[in-house]
């Protein structure tokens, strides 16, 4: 059976549609991270929406097959085992897919059904592996490999590490996680911080890693959303945090947009910088700003990685 | 039982003239007032149980109960008690003030996490945002 090691070193790349707008910078920085690492992503040709946020709320099943398709796609087309999405709500669906396949007959009914109209292979449960680009970095690279790439590092720099919520929840479609060992834990994430600690990050006690960050009210309740982002801001400044580093497209735009609206709206300031891991990784490996995509964040952080000596 | 703005008004003020552990069990019991706010508004008694030592914690649990998304805040109630063992048993560390501010914070994230899951019921649920805006365009 290969190692992890071996079977994430080719993947197929599921950025998703967020890394193709307002995420930019996430998937600019998981490139060139994947050329540093001489990791290889194929992308997925002609791969469709997850069915994360519309779909979802109107018909749970086309959005099982939505995600199946993914799946599908990465194994019949691209034809890899293992596929990996850095967006935590596309990593969310694919692993929810994945799950009511196995367990419910009215998901497999639905996927049978229309993957046939659609003319492709119905996906089966199994035929290939979901990962976060946080999985594929710490098992596909390795962590000591890892210590090795790290070139001028993130110099102490004080990072909250925050993870959102869909990357843990709900816990029965992770059936790899809270296994003890090396893997990750739901209440508890420790992924990035072992990756960031690594590249030279002082992880904070942080305790909001996994609470909301009302990205479901962004549209609804934008000021609620900002008072629950404003709140994470704060947790993170009082934990010592200068960066509050993230993996998911959702939380970082909200909390990048938050912080400018919570200023505007309700005159709090906060200072801490939003920044991908990906990004933060890059930059310890010796990448500049401009090939980790830092100029594209909404929160300026440039000039403080320059004045913290990291670039 | 306070509701979900005199709650939030309770946190506003600074705490540091208070005794820390009465400081910091005040914040554990607006934390508790929040979960009886959400169970109260679904027709349930709020339960008077303890789980694993903490009323707030079996609140919690009772709430999640039949809504998972609801586990979206399982992580800040646990926090909250974390914090509160930290003051309630080295009160004079030099950092309870930071961990005192930290449980307010985190009261605070229970306040506006459930006074907007009973505005939206989709908090917590990953991308619910288009339902409520559908609903009302329609």
């Amino acid at each position: 059976m290969p190692s992890r090691k071996e079977k994430y070193k080719t993947v197929a790349y599921y950025p998703g549609c967020a890394l193709e707008g307002t995420a930019q910078p996430y998937n600019t920085s998981t490139k060139a991270i994947a050329k540093e690492l001489n990791l290889a992503l194929n992308e997925i040709d002609n791969w469709n929406c997850c069915g994360a946020m519309e779909v979802k709320n109107i018909d749970p099943e086309i959005q099982t097959y939505l995600s199946s398709r993914v799946l599908s796609l990465a194994k019949h087309e691209t034809k890899q085992d293992v596929v990996m999405a850095p967006c935590n709500g596309c990593y969310h669906n694919l692993k929810k897919a994945e799950y009511d396949l196995e367990h419910k007959q009215k998901s497999r009914d639905v996927v049978q059904k229309i993957s046939k109209k659609a003319e492709h292979p119905a996906y089966e449960v199994g035929e290939v592996e979901t990962i976060h680009a946080l999985d594929w970095i710490k098992f596909g690279y390795g962590e000591e490999e890892l210590k090795a790439k790290i070139k001028g590092g993130l110099k102490g720099l004080k990072v909250a590490n925050y993870y959102g919520c869909m990357y843990t929840r709900p816990r029965h479609i992770f059936p790899e996680k809270d296994q003890g060992g090396d893997s990750e834990s739901t209440s508890k994430p420790h992924y990035m911080d072992d990756l960031l600690e690594i590249a030279g990050a002082v992880n904070v006690d942080f305790a909001m890693k996994t609470a909301c960050c009302g990205g479901a009210h962004t549209l609804s309740d934008s000021d609620m959303s900002t008072k629950l982002v404003l709140n994470i801001l704060q947790a993170a400044e009082a934990a010592g945090a200068e960066v509050i580093a993230t993996e998911c497209p959702t939380c970082h735009s909200g909390l990048e947009m938050h912080q400018i609206r919570a200023l505007k709206r309700l005159s709090k300031q906060t200072n801490v910088k939003v920044i991908y891991f990906t990004q933060l990784l890059g930059m310890a490996m010796g990448l500049g700003t401009r090939e980790v995509g830092l100029h594209e964040n909404v929160s300026d952080s440039v000039n403080f990685m320059y004045d913290k000596g990291i670039v | 039982m306070r509701n979900f703005a005199q709650l939030e008004a309770a946190l506003e003020p600074e705490l540091a003239p208070i005794e820390p552990v009465q400081a910091a069990t005040f914040l554990l019991h607006v934390g508790e007032e929040a979960l009886e706010n959400w169970l109260m508004a679904k027709d349930r008694k709020p339960t008077d149980q303890l789980r694993e030592g903490f009323r707030i914690l079996a609140l919690h649990r009772q709430g999640a109960k039949g809504d998972p998304s609801f586990n979206a805040c399982r992580e800040t109630a646990r926090e909250l008690v974390y914090h509160y063992n930290l003051v309630r048993l080295e009160p004079d560390h030099t950092e309870t003030a930071s961990r005192l501010h930290m449980m307010q914070l985190l009261a605070r994230h229970l306040v506006f996490f459930i006074g907007g899951k009973l505005q939206e019921a989709g908090l917590g649920e990953f991308c619910c945002a288009a339902k409520p805006v559908r609903l009302n365009s329609n």
